[in-house]
């Protein structure tokens, strides 16, 4: 076996296999984030509880309603993109004009209603959602064997991330979304129902975590508190991205999955914390994020 | 201002409201601190609470002319939960017996208490040795089984089989890493070594990480030393990730829930070790009948175990005619346990009940003939064999010379 | 004003009765512990208008310090608080000095993370036993007769502290740096063209907090015996937040009726509701941000003095 500082190679590139799938995730729950901040300048602590919503929402359509993955893939945030409008409109709204430190708080306190209301109904130990057939067994890498999985979740994360990525820089939908950003009344002077294309927003941003939280179900077990632990180390993706940056969470997200990865290598325990590290040192030394423009 | 009288009044009234509790008037009082929602909700949980009803409602209800009271609560493997649960029952309700539950981080916190409080405590569903050796107590009993005994029994049997190389993925808290120790020492004494090991979070979601690092070993053998859903996920992530294709998995800690949620197409040929398996002998297979027709599952050893600690303690209490804590530990100390769950058990000083373990294999598909006919007998270990002598590191209970 | 007075009077004649009424000693010191948390913690949201999102770092880092020396050291329990509160003091220089650089959601993301490494530190360290917590704290004997083992001896002694910190925090609020510090909070660059060096009162603002916030946790690692890494983790930041909101910020009295009134919810709803607790929290929080946002006592005070106010003559 060769190897690099005394580390077999087989097992530095296994976790940075490793390291990229969890990226994936990262990258699409900051892309949504860092939607909802950049037009919002709400900070959504809830987006957690959302990605845990898709997951259960996935699970129980299996269970209740037959639903397969693939079905669920799409319908799954729908629902929760709905429920995501709903919250923005009744509550959301509501704190708009005051301090956005008022928003992080609404959104941490409906974070801990999903998960208390979850943990209560179904327990905190978690049940597992099968893998899909189609996508069933492993691939012989050499180094590792990957289970096909796995690599799925590499690609799709990837297309979904571009594709938005795309709508919003490129086409005039995503034009829209940034003039809002920059100057909403002006908007709203020029015709465009912003009200409409906030809570929209909110609702896609919302939509991605719970698509994030289908594509986890058959990965991890599908608990109460599965977000919680994972909505912290977003918002440090997100910061060290910078905040309203899309491009910036995609690779930041990415890059610190694999970051993870690497530390696993070295030591396993600072895995958690390596983030945190991160992201303290980029704002102090680069407050605005590696791809920030505020 | 007189709105804000009132609002100090309330505050009074609800500090007072809720930290008045009645205590028991002449009641006896039993306890069981449990996981009840966690990681191992199923190995005893609620169901273990209904084996505790069953086993009052045996006894008849009474003890001495005193009605018998049960109270639960969750510790959520939080050792701060479970300690100041059992302080606040010995302080206001009167409890004269705690049953321990899942988790040996909790239990060690809560034999603290034990002591403390002068309150009798049996350990049923923690693992962890220490709780006999460095953490005894005047007042704990270890009924069910420890780290030792599982040692002594998967271990040996697995280095016995060829797996002489071990690489551990370890539950990171008290539970895994005394077992992880057990097992390195039996693995060392049978000629065999450890090549590492990696800790992992108690409840971790994704094992496959750490799953590649005990690849990297080149371990013969997976020696797991997790419980409940941790055991069942790594085992399932392990088969995932073709682990399993080169090392061989020893499931330290597996109970007749984790087959039955495997699944015996995955769990066939793996060795455990337990103290309890409702097919062995008619008085087993007789409460297994009458548990089933409750909880709908067969009993695991914990949920078996809690019902024959509770019938022990009250025929103690009986015996004595007290439940002053010291008297009714003394008379523990003479009896020997008859019952289902044990022959001729007795309690150590260091307070281990010492009973036959059993060294078992998990069937294959076509092997089971029934529902739950999960394991086959390779070996019965008599208590002594299987919880070793006393080490001398519990000062209650110093080493034979 | 002399009517608030009289109220202290009849809480603080309650608090001294607590044993007598036949209250559970170790409930109202946990009730005390928190509170005099929660009043550190408004010190800095409050009275500073800083949120900081990791505030149980200092807390817990304290309880960690003063149940190790007590353990491991056998340290009398006087000079283990002492330590405690100064690796507290210690702690909240060094993640002021890097957080007070940014404002609002930056300050309180940087918090974040840094709360998320002491977690890390606690949970690695050998001395702190990681998941399992220091256990079997003692409480020894405070200046070397005092014997806290009994419940009623130390319930008096945190009373005295809780009430001393309670004074502490009023006086600093109405001294010249208090009022710099409001100063401060109501227009930032006002302060600024005035002259003063805006970052140092922050600075000073958040060590004091942090501080106040390490006694009461090396309070609590002797009132309970154990320290855990619930102590350090996020989910106790998030509660006294609650109960500061809850309370009433930028007053006295109301992180202490927020603490009050979580800790009873938690300890009464739990035997009732179970883990529903958890989710009422959360709706409470929704609550209190909603439409409760000066909370209980602050709400209270401004009806009061809209009431108080007649038709203009």
């Amino acid at each position: 076996m060769t190897t690099v500082f005394g580390i077999p190679v087989a097992v530095i590139l296994g976790q940075l296999t490793l390291g990229l799938v969890n990226g994936s995730f990262y990258a699409m729950l900051s892309l949504g984030l860092a939607v909802i901040f950049g037009l919002m300048r709400v900070v959504n602590f809830a987006h957690g509880a959302f990605y845990t919503l898709g997951a259960f929402a996935a699970l129980l359509g299996l269970q209740w309603l037959g639903i397969n993955y693939w079905a669920s893939l799409v319908l799954a945030p729908v629902a929760v993109g709905l429920v995501g409008i709903v919250v923005e409109r009744l509550l959301l709204r509501r704190v708009y004009g005051l301090d956005p430190l008022y928003g992080l708080l609404l959104t941490f306190g409906l974070a801990l209603i999903c998960e208390g209301s979850l943990h209560q109904v179904f327990g905190a130990s978690g049940q597992s959602y099968p893998v899909p057939p189609a996508l069933a067994g492993a691939v012989n890498l050499g180094f590792m064997f990957l289970p096909l999985y796995r690599a799925w979740v590499i690609a799709i994360s990837l297309v979904v991330c571009f594709s938005t990525w795309f709508v919003i820089e490129r086409t005039r939908l995503g034009a829209t979304l940034r003039a809002a950003t920059e100057n909403a009344p002006l908007l709203q002077a020029f015709g465009v129902n912003v009200p409409l294309l906030v809570a929209a927003t909110y609702g896609g941003g919302v939509a991605l975590a719970a698509l994030a939280g289908v594509l986890a179900s058959p990965i991890v077990l599908v608990n109460a508190h599965m977000g919680s632990s994972l909505v912290i180390v977003v918002f440090a993706v997100v910061v060290i991205g910078g905040m309203g940056s899309i491009f910036g969470s995609i690779v930041s997200g990415l890059v610190l999955g694999v970051v993870e990865g690497f530390t696993k290598v070295i030591y396993p325990e600072a895995s958690n914390v390596v983030v945190f590290l991160i992201m303290a040192l980029v704002l102090v030394l680069r407050p605005t994020g590696l791809f920030g423009r505020e | 201002m007189k709105l804000r009288m009132l609002t100090l009044a309330a505050l009074a009234g609800l500090a007072a409201a809720a930290a008045g509790q009645a205590l028991a008037a002449d009641e006896v009082v039993i306890g069981d601190i449990d996981d009840m929602s966690g990681v191992y909700a199923d190995v005893e949980g609620a169901a273990g609470v209904e084996a505790i009803r069953m086993a009052i409602a045996d006894f008849g209800g009474t003890v001495l002319g005193r009605k018998i009271t049960l109270l639960t609560a969750d510790h959520q493997n939080k050792p701060d939960i479970g300690a100041a649960k059992f302080r606040e029952w010995a302080d206001q309700n009167g409890l004269n017996l705690l049953l321990g539950g899942s988790n040996s981080g909790v239990n060690i916190a809560m034999s603290k208490v034990a002591s403390a409080k002068k309150v009798p405590f049996f350990v049923i569903g923690a693992a962890g040795a220490s709780l006999t050796n460095e953490d005894c107590t005047a007042y704990t009993v270890h009924y069910v089984y420890d780290t030792t005994s599982l040692a002594n029994g998967t271990a040996t049997a697995m280095v016995a089989a060829g797996g002489k190389t071990w690489f551990y993925l370890t539950a990171d808290y008290a539970f895994g890493t005394q077992l992880q120790n057990a097992a390195s020492k039996v693995v060392e004494a049978h000629g065999g070594k450890n090549l590492g090991a990696v800790r992992v979070p108690l409840g971790a979601a994704d094992f496959s990480s750490f799953l590649l690092q005990a690849q990297a070993s080149g371990a013969q053998v997976l020696g797991l030393s997790n419980a409940g859903t941790d055991f069942s996920n790594s085992l399932k992530a392990a088969n995932e990730f073709g682990i399993t294709k080169t090392m061989k998995p020893a499931a330290l800690l597996a109970f007749d829930t984790d087959i039955n949620s495997l699944g015996l197409q995955t769990a066939q040929g793996l060795t455990l070790t337990t103290g309890f398996y409702w097919d062995l002998t008619p008085e087993t297979r007789a409460f297994g009948k009458r548990f089933f027709a409750k909880i709908n599952r067969m009993p695991t050893m914990d949920q078996a175990g809690v019902y024959s600690a509770t019938l022990t303690y009250l025929k103690a209490v009986k015996a004595a005619g007290t439940t002053d804590a010291d008297k009714v530990m003394a008379e523990l100390k003479k009896t020997r346990i008859n019952d289902m769950f044990a022959k001729d058990g007795y309690i150590r000083a260091d307070g281990v009940m010492v009973h036959e373990m059993y060294v078992m294999q998990v069937k294959t598909p076509q092997e089971s003939k029934y529902p739950w006919d999960f394991y086959k007998v390779v070996k019965r270990m008599p208590g002594e064999e299987a919880f070793g002598p006393i080490t001398g590191l519990c000062p209650l209970a110093p080493a034979p010379k | 004003m002399r009517l608030t007075t009289v109220l202290y009077a009849l809480l603080g004649l309650f608090a001294l009765c607590v044993p007598l009424l036949g209250i559970y000693p170790v409930f109202m010191m946990q009730l005390l512990c928190v509170a005099m948390f929660a009043c550190a913690f408004n010190l800095l949201l409050g009275f500073g208008r800083m949120l900081s999102f990791g505030h149980a770092a200092f807390f817990g880092s304290a309880a960690y310090a003063t149940g190790w020396l007590v353990t491991a050291h056998e340290w009398g329990p006087g000079a283990a608080i002492l330590a405690g509160v100064a690796v507290a003091a210690l702690l909240g220089l060094a993640v002021g000095m890097l957080a007070i650089r940014r404002q609002g959601i930056y300050f309180a993301m940087i918090t974040l993370a840094l709360a998320q490494l002491v977690y890390f530190v606690c949970l690695e360290a050998p001395f702190t036993g990681g998941e399992n917590g220091l256990q079997g704290v003692p409480r020894g004997e405070l200046l070397g007769f005092l014997p806290l083992k009994s419940d009623l001896v130390l319930y008096y002694l945190v009373l005295a502290v809780f009430v001393a910190v309670y004074l502490f925090i009023h006086r600093v609020v109405h001294s010249p740096f208090g009022q710099v510090l409001k100063a401060i909070r109501e227009n930032e660059p006002r302060a600024t063209s005035l002259g003063y060096e805006i970052n140092r009162y922050k600075l000073l603002a958040f060590v004091l907090s942090a501080t106040l916030a390490g006694l009461a946790g090396s309070l609590k690692a002797l009132v309970f015996g154990f320290v855990t890494l619930t102590d350090v983790d996020q989910s106790t930041s998030g509660e006294v937040i609650l109960m500061t909101l809850l309370g009433g910020t930028g007053t006295f009295f109301g992180p202490v009726l927020g603490a009050a009134v979580v800790v009873t919810l938690r300890q009464y709803l739990s035997d009732l509701v179970g883990g529903w607790v958890i989710a009422i929290i959360g709706v409470i929080f929704v609550a209190c941000v909603l439409s409760f946002r000066s909370g209980v006592v602050g709400e209270l005070a401004a009806w009061q003095l809209r009431r108080q106010k007649p038709s203009p003559h």
